[in-house]
């Protein structure tokens, strides 16, 4: 779901970069306050791992491809605010190097997979584990339906400014200046796509690293508690 | 370097050899089409699309080396080395980018 440059009319990726830029600030201000500096690497390796997570391509009955984007695990593991750091990350990189996305749209691609994927995939995975032991199967259910969830979503929003360019931009002589399908053509397609696939893929994906995570470095998923129990114990 | 961080290394290295399955979905992603699909489909390229698509040429474009991605073997090269690009500069970018703005002892 990389919207390229052009699909996208200046009124749709100027108003998204207008709402990134304080969610990038707002970002950066928690990943300062909330991490500490043993957790850099990991960090780091989350956008390389959803950098490669996003090669690889899925294709699907009718011709088209998509893939998964490992954003909900990073939102759980990391936190939301952290995860928005590192998928716009390297969101940037594959728009800059390697083509995947436009800079024109790197706002609303940030939105789509840097926001909406850890934010609903992290409160969803926190909704439905409830007080549920760190260890229990309940969590592994909640991160599937997370990934699930989250990556379907996702797949919503980018429909959704997809389908609104032929209302802002309608057609001039019959021919449309950025994205010709409307709503009813973009919703279906990317909710489908996504519902039927790739968010199957993002859910096991979720899945087998939360409880990889759960087995290996439970205390990881409870970071949040174990620094407010001992604030500054760990400093570099 | 912690357990974890090393079995996530591993765990990234194997996934960036395996990458040129991805390969392996010729088709294009629902909106990612390049401007040949609308002349074909709509029998013109919207104007706007076509000004704006040409705005960036990356360095990689596609994941993949100009020049290399003819051949299968140039195109699978071409991805791994995409997929070990891409995350050297993500990992460099974000301990740059952490070291930065992490301060421990900031409260």
């Amino acid at each position: 779901m990389h919207i390229p440059d052009g699909y996208l009319g200046p009124i749709t990726y100027i108003a998204m970069f207008i709402i990134m830029i304080p969610i990038w600030l707002y970002a950066g201000y928690r990943v300062r306050k909330d991490l500490r500096s043993k957790q850099i690497p990991l960090l780091a390796l989350s956008a390389a791992f959803t950098f490669v997570i996003m090669m690889f391509n899925v294709p699907i009955p009718g011709g088209s491809t998509g893939h998964a984007v490992g954003g909900a695990i990073i939102g759980i593991i990391m936190g939301p605010w952290a995860a928005v750091v590192s998928i716009s990350v390297a969101l940037i990189i594959q728009a800059l190097v390697f083509g995947d996305g436009g800079i024109t749209a790197i706002g609303a691609n940030c939105f789509n997979m840097a926001v909406v994927i850890p934010f609903v995939g992290y409160y969803l995975y926190k909704i439905i584990s409830g007080n549920s032991d760190i260890k229990s199967a309940r969590r592994i259910v909640a991160a599937v339906i997370a990934g699930y969830i989250s990556l379907s979503v996702a797949a919503g929003c980018a429909g959704f400014e997809f389908g609104i360019q032929p209302y802002i931009y309608p057609a001039v002589n019959g021919q449309y200046p950025y994205m010709p399908y409307d709503l009813s053509v973009t919703l279906p397609a990317m909710l489908g796509e996504h519902m039927l696939f790739f968010s199957i893929l993002e859910a096991i994906i979720t899945g087998l690293v939360f409880i990889y995570f759960q087995r290996n470095e439970p205390g990881l998923l409870e970071e949040k508690k174990l620094s407010q129990k001992m604030p500054g114990k760990i400093s570099a | 370097m912690d357990n974890t961080t090393k079995i996530i290394i591993v765990a990234l290295a194997i996934l960036v050899i395996l990458t040129p399955l991805g390969l392996i979905a010729s088709g294009e992603a629902f909106g990612e089409w390049g401007t040949d699909y609308f002349k074909e489909k709509l029998g013109y390229v919207p104007s706007g699309l076509e000004g704006l698509s040409s705005l960036w040429n990356a360095p990689m474009p596609d994941y993949g080396i100009p020049g290399l991605e003819d051949t299968t073997v140039g195109a699978a090269v071409g991805y791994i080395m995409s997929a070990i690009v891409g995350s050297i500069i993500g990992v460099a970018a974000l301990y740059v980018l952490g070291k930065l703005i992490i301060k421990d002892n900031a409260d």
